[in-house]
């Protein structure tokens, strides 16, 4: 039994809490819905409460807030430039989501929202959605200009434009790839690590001898998952700001 | 939450275990749809609308929440503290430049104080230097009036020495001449060969 439990795909089950069927489409409110509301309600929670205070000089916890706020505004400048301002919210939001999502999910029994391709897909369609809908508003048919580099020889042109063009359409699916894979394959070696623990030291002395090593893997890999936590949504947010950058300077 | 996670860990393991024989029985007992268990959780597309409906409702206000109160608030902190920053940055340079004009006011000051002072001692100097002179002047007049005075009286008293001596010559000569010759010679024919002779 206790080599049964240790089903490393477990954790991404998704368990209906509250059955909705509306048109034939399966709306039900389940444990994944549970945790989009958790992380809204913790990130939003978070900095609405330490920033109530609006103090001077800030509090700890006031100043990660701070923190994550200008961090996420220089990367946005930087990336796109002042311009690019106006879509602070968008990358601030998608940052902070995926963020609290990406740290929930490494509380044991916690759902990880962003290791469901649909999600983080969910979020790269966004994206991208948002870059094309916003270049076409902005430059009109001149976004095309976004497949053509300039500088490129004219008989190359063809097949330069068909690699940009594949390389424009790859970008939500490598986006979204990127961070559910991340997170799937983290949580899917954590959980086979603990599950080591917990069958070995059912083997009596030696097991539990011996299960000291993959404890001491999962400890390690608890704070490499943090990091990657950390990591994944930076590189999310960053490549946001990049093909907003796009939108707003498609003439490269 | 909690009690619906146990309840699917009971439930996954038998449907491991028994993939085929069991199947619709687990799928009575957990409520889960019949694709779930096939395929791998993430890939399922039965679970694909109800997740993107959530993600957009969830997403959805949160950016509101984000765009209409959160952000405005970090923002105001962020710009209220650089705003108190740059003022007390121009304070502090404002109070700079006072100290830096009392400095140079005082250094001011002291130059011209040194300036009178080196003129107060010039012009002392040379009222001393001047009294001097003066007085030096005066001692040399009078030594030279006394120089003047002492060579009048030399000479007074060479010329009267010397009016002697010719008388003396005078009478001299007319006692020789007359012990010479015998007779006498004329008192202004002696005195003329004196003269002559004196010079």
């Amino acid at each position: 039994m206790a080599a049964d439990k240790v089903d490393p795909i477990h954790q991404f089950h998704i368990v209906k809490l509250i059955p909705i069927n509306i048109g034939g489409y399966d709306l039900s409110f389940t444990n994944s819905a549970l945790f989009m509301v958790a992380t809204v309600a913790v990130a939003s929670a978070f900095l609405y409460l330490t920033t109530s205070s609006r103090s001077l000089i800030p509090t700890r916890l006031q100043s990660i807030s701070e923190m994550a706020y200008e961090f996420v505004g220089n990367m946005l400048r930087d990336a796109a430039g002042t311009q690019g301002m106006k879509f602070f919210p968008f990358v601030f939001s998608l940052f902070m989501f995926v963020l609290v999502a990406n740290l929930l999910g490494l509380f044991p029994y916690f759902f990880t929202v962003t290791s469901h391709i649909i999600v983080t897909f969910g979020l790269a369609a966004l994206v991208i959605g948002t870059v094309v809908v916003y270049g076409f508003m902005k430059h009109g048919l001149g976004f095309l200009k976004l497949f053509v580099p300039h500088g490129v020889p004219v008989y190359l042109l063809p097949l330069v434009v068909l690699i940009e063009v594949i390389s424009f359409v790859s970008r939500p699916v490598s986006l979204s790839v990127r961070l559910f894979a991340n997170m799937l394959a983290g949580h899917i070696t954590l959980k086979v690590f603990s599950g080591f623990v917990v069958s070995l030291s059912a083997l009596g002395a030696v097991g539990v001898a011996g299960s000291v090593l993959p404890l001491a893997m999962a400890v390690a890999l608890t704070a490499l998952e943090l990091l990657v936590a950390f990591l994944q949504a930076y590189v999310f947010a960053v490549l946001t700001c990049m093909y907003l950058n796009d939108a707003l300077h498609p003439g490269h | 939450m909690f009690v619906t996670s146990a309840f699917a860990e009971e439930a996954a393991p038998a449907v491991e275990g028994g993939h085929t024989g069991t199947e619709g029985d687990t799928h009575s007992s957990t409520g889960v749809p019949a694709e779930a268990h096939g395929v791998f959780p993430p890939f399922d597309p039965a679970t694909f609308p109800s997740q993107l409906l959530w993600l957009a409702i969830t997403f959805g206000l949160f950016y509101l929440f984000l765009k209409k109160v959160v952000m405005p608030r970090v923002g105001g902190i962020i710009d209220v503290r650089n705003d108190r920053i740059t003022q007390d940055l121009d304070h502090a340079a404002r109070l700079k430049g006072e100290a830096d004009a009392a400095v140079a006011a005082y250094e001011q000051e002291l130059a011209e104080a040194k300036t009178r002072a080196n003129a107060i001692g010039q012009q002392a100097n040379d009222a001393a230097k001047a009294e001097a002179e003066t007085a030096r002047k005066k001692i040399e007049a009078a030594l030279d009036q006394k120089l003047g005075e002492a060579e009048a009286r030399i000479s007074s008293i060479k010329a009267n020495a010397m009016k002697e001596v010719g008388t003396i010559a005078e009478d001299t000569a007319s006692a020789i001449v007359e012990a010479l010759v015998g007779g006498k010679a004329s008192k202004a024919e002696i005195a003329a060969a004196v003269k002559s002779v004196a010079r």
